[in-house]
């Protein structure tokens, strides 16, 4: 047996090759693109319809997500019940979302049940009836759960903090009430339904085993769905950011949730890769700044991490933690430590080195099989980027110095800057 | 868990013929390759077989706050994360009251920092005090954020003694209490290493993109020259049948009313399992499902409602769960799961009814597949209940499972004096 030395690493090999499969486009006869992405080994594909129909299309409060929800609740033909049997039985997958920027209704299935499916899919976007016995049974539960979540601090948190960001009329900002569920409208869920799901401003997005038949019967399917022109949208609300410190205090709190951060800008900003690399030092991992002082040396919390998002129409960058309710002061103040070091010391070589390795490793695992690789696509077509955009972010892992990172942090984190949120208990 | 991250495993078995190999070192680590070449990863799966069971009852939660000091440092390495991220890799852990799983994936050129890294920390820890301090803290952050600070966070703490009087399943993996992670000593810590993190106690997958040739170099030189520990023959209290209703009723600060019954089943490694999955299935998976068609839909006297089946390795826990909507109290809520596990119990179900649920595990399975984690911790999992290559038969026997066979495990499984019910009471309600 050779002897090996324990305390000495295996070479380490840098990752060369990060190759995206893109997606391709194709056209249905009413010129709805589908974008299909050719990848994996399992017969199967998963079909997304995705809609100008998410929060910041919406009128008013929670239309956008009722109506995703109602789609799964019966058409004129077929009772929910029915439509869930129908794929359950098929061994399908029918999911139905919405995001800050679109909607979405995925079907997840094996090739070979794809045209059972399909038809229950055309179905729901063009003839879902609202019935207002699923729609009470709906809403009254939406409701029940959104009163439990309101007990917990995470999730009243990450509310107000979207309220602090973009301000409470602000698509992206309002801060859902149980007013909200009470003043909520079947009609508007509705009339929203049948504006969006079947607009001109619909993309297919089919990954997986995607062959020629896939294709056909896509274009069986939607090819002849149109319901009229793009869809003017009320111009949203203008961005009001808040300032400085805010506090929600709730007795009996074991642990109080933190939350720090700031408007910044969306992917397309030439800035946007840099910051992602600066993210991942300062919050971005396991390993990260925040984690190696707040959990790792400090043991304040059981995660703690930060963020850059990018929507489509605005971005923000926050920090996020729960730490125990008798260290939140403590632990806010290691958090501006923290970002006090990355703007005034420079960043090693070797922990931007170990960074550069762990984000392309990221950037593998994130094109790794055919529904990631969609997602991929997603990332980019919301934000009006092309395939370039990813190219520029591996070089930029690459290439970038620890100089410009420590401007970058400087210049879009200035703690005067943040706003800064605690609910729970100082 | 370690950490929360975005991973998720879909806890289920795979169909489709997968090829494995599999060879044992001479110190008894079981290794398991499966290729893969359509993944520029390969994914390390090491199973230790310990879990929450193996604990001391006054020293509960202890597999999992091991878990936590894994990575704390191992005796020639002093950070395990560093270079496994310097290297493009990512790893997370978690444990169960049976298990306690690590897995990791990187890139195929960096796949030796792998076999070093976990290599050296089966060897043995650094066993630093400052990581334990630290980590103690971090599990008890833990067990607040998870069971303390969250409404009805508390009802596995409340649960498990009730139906578990001499199993260990009666706590849950993070503890019965914060105090026993709090009092936890640096020797029983390195006693609990000695006895569970050895070659024989451990099951490693290797799924991915490489060759059987490199998985048997790199484990023949990192992992064989790791002395065998001693052999453990787990001896665990048996359940006795329970034989009277019991149950509990609590008062929290809660928004609503909520109702969750208890009743013993099988194992995971009992033929029966498979007809008690289906039948959780049909109660409760999805929207054309017995629970939520009947009770939610049709009644509105739950706002949510669900069924599962464990699937522990010891004789398990058949869970009903669910928040009743206000108009209802509790005993009509109970009266009205009751009626539906009595259909159950009095008429066998359609076959098309038990085809459909035998046809979404059987994609499921298929959809599992796509990701090489699951691959690999659903073969660690299959040899630890006695051979891999039971991921090439799970769709099988659940296909082979029949309508009669539902309806007896409904039976058996459905009777008054084998549940175990929680009241939980929103305060002033």
């Amino acid at each position: 047996m050779e002897v090996i030395d324990r305390k000495k690493s295996p070479s380490i090999n840098e990752i060369k090759k990060a190759e995206i499969i893109r997606a391709a486009e194709f056209r249905l006869r009413n010129n709805i693109p589908v974008y299909h992405i050719n990848a994996g080994t399992q017969d199967l594909v998963k079909i997304e319809l995705l809609s100008p129909a998410g929060m910041w299309q919406q009128p008013s409060p929670l239309v956008g997500s009722a109506a995703s929800a109602m789609l799964q609740e019966g058409t004129s033909k077929r009772s929910s019940k029915e439509i869930a049997e129908m794929v359950d039985y098929y061994g399908a997958f029918l999911e139905t979302n919405i995001t800050h920027d679109f909607a979405s209704v995925g079907i997840y299935s094996l090739n070979k049940h794809l045209h059972e499916v399909l038809p229950i899919v055309e179905e729901i976007i063009s003839d879902s009836v609202f019935g207002q016995n699923e729609w009470d049974v709906y809403l009254g539960n939406k409701k029940q759960s959104f009163i439990v979540n309101e007990k917990k601090v995470s999730f009243v948190s990450r509310k107000k903090f979207a309220e602090l960001l973009f301000g409470n009329e602000h698509p992206y900002g309002h801060n859902v009430s149980e007013k909200d569920f009470d003043e909520l409208k079947k009609a508007d869920a509705y009339n929203f339904y049948k504006q969006t799901y079947t607009s001109k401003d619909t993309i297919i997005v089919a990954s997986g085993n995607v062959t020629d038949a896939t294709l056909k019967l896509i274009e069986k399917h939607f090819g002849g769905m149109n319901s009229g022109d793009k869809i003017q949208h009320a111009k949203p609300a203008d961005i009001k950011a808040a300032k400085g410190e805010h506090y929600i205090e709730k007795k009996d709190a074991l642990q109080s949730a933190i939350r720090i951060g700031k408007i910044l800008f969306t992917k397309q900003h030439p800035d946007y890769p840099v910051m992602l690399v600066l993210n991942t030092i300062f919050g971005g991992y396991f390993g990260s700044r925040l984690m190696a002082n707040i959990r790792e040396d400090k043991g304040y919390t059981y995660g703690i991490g930060s963020a850059m998002v990018s929507f489509s129409n605005a971005g923000y960058f926050t920090i996020s933690t729960e730490v125990g309710a008798d260290v939140t002061k403590d632990a806010v103040k290691e958090i501006y430590f923290e970002l006090n070091k990355i703007q005034t010391e420079k960043i090693s070589d070797s922990e931007l080195a170990l960074v550069r390795n762990y984000m392309l490793g990221t950037f593998l695992r994130s094109i790794d099989g055919p529904f990631a690789l969609a997602d991929r696509f997603k990332g980019i077509h919301f934000n009006n980027l092309d395939y370039n955009y990813y190219e520029r972010y591996v070089e930029t892992i690459r290439s970038i110095t620890a100089e410009k990172l420590m401007n970058l942090a400087n210049k879009y984190w200035k703690k005067e800057e943040m706003i800064e949120l605690v609910v729970g208990k100082k | 868990m370690r950490h929360l991250s975005n991973l998720q495993f879909t806890n289920e078995k795979n169909f489709m013929s997968l090829q494995f190999q599999k060879f044992t070192l001479d110190n008894g680590l079981r290794v398991i390759y499966h290729e893969d070449k359509s993944t520029p990863l390969v994914c390390m799966n090491i199973l230790y077989d310990v879990g929450a069971r193996d604990e001391d009852s006054n020293r509960t939660g202890f597999a999992h706050l091991f878990e936590h000091l894994m990575f704390g440092g191992s005796v020639n390495i002093p950070s395990y994360d560093e270079p496994l991220q310097r290297v493009g890799g990512e790893n997370n852990a978690f444990t169960s009251n049976d298990i306690t799983n690590y897995y990791l994936t990187v890139p195929t050129a960096n796949l030796e920092t792998a076999f070093w890294l976990e290599s050296d920390r089966m060897l043995s820890l650094a066993f630093s005090e400052k990581s334990f301090e630290v980590q103690r803290n971090v599990v008890i952050e833990e067990f607040k954020q998870r069971y303390l600070n969250q409404p009805y966070g508390d009802i596995w703490l409340l649960m498990r003694p009730m139906v578990y009087k001499v199993h260990p399943y009666l706590w849950d993996t993070i503890g019965k209490d914060i105090s026993h992670i709090a009092e936890a000593k640096m020797e029983d810590v390195k006693a609990f290493f000695k006895k569970f993190y050895c070659p024989n106690n451990a099951i490693m997958v290797l799924a991915g993109n490489t060759t059987l040739e490199e998985v048997k170099r790199l484990a023949e030189k990192w992992f064989a020259p790791i002395p065998k520990g001693p052999d453990n023959k787990r001896n665990l209290p048996a359940e006795p049948e329970q034989k009277e209703f019991r149950s509990l009723t609590v008062e929290r600060e809660v928004p609503f009313n909520a109702i969750y019954q208890t009743y013993r089943m099988c194992s995971r490694k009992d033929k029966e399992f498979y007809a008690v999955d289906l039948l959780s299935d049909i109660l409760s998976d999805g929207n054309s499902s017995r629970l939520y068609n009947e009770l939610v839909k049709n009644k509105k006297m739950f706002s949510e409602l669900s069924a599962y089946a464990d699937d522990s390795m010891d004789k398990g826990m058949f869970v009903i769960s669910g928040k009743v909507l206000d108009g209802f109290t509790l005993e009509q809520a109970e009266k009205a799961i009751a009626e539906e596990l009595d259909k159950l119990k009095m008429e066998k179900v359609q076959e098309k009814e038990l085809q459909k649920v035998q046809n979404k595990i059987e994609a499921t399975l298929e959809f599992s597949e796509m990701n090489i984690m699951n691959k690999a911790l659903n073969f660690a999992i299959a040899e630890l209940l006695g051979d891999a290559d039971y991921v090439n038969h799970e769709a099988e026997k659940y296909l082979a499972v029949t309508t009669e066979q539902i309806q007896q495990q409904a039976k058996q499984i459905f009777r008054k004096e084998n549940c175990s019910t929680l009241y939980y009471l929103a305060k002033n309600n």
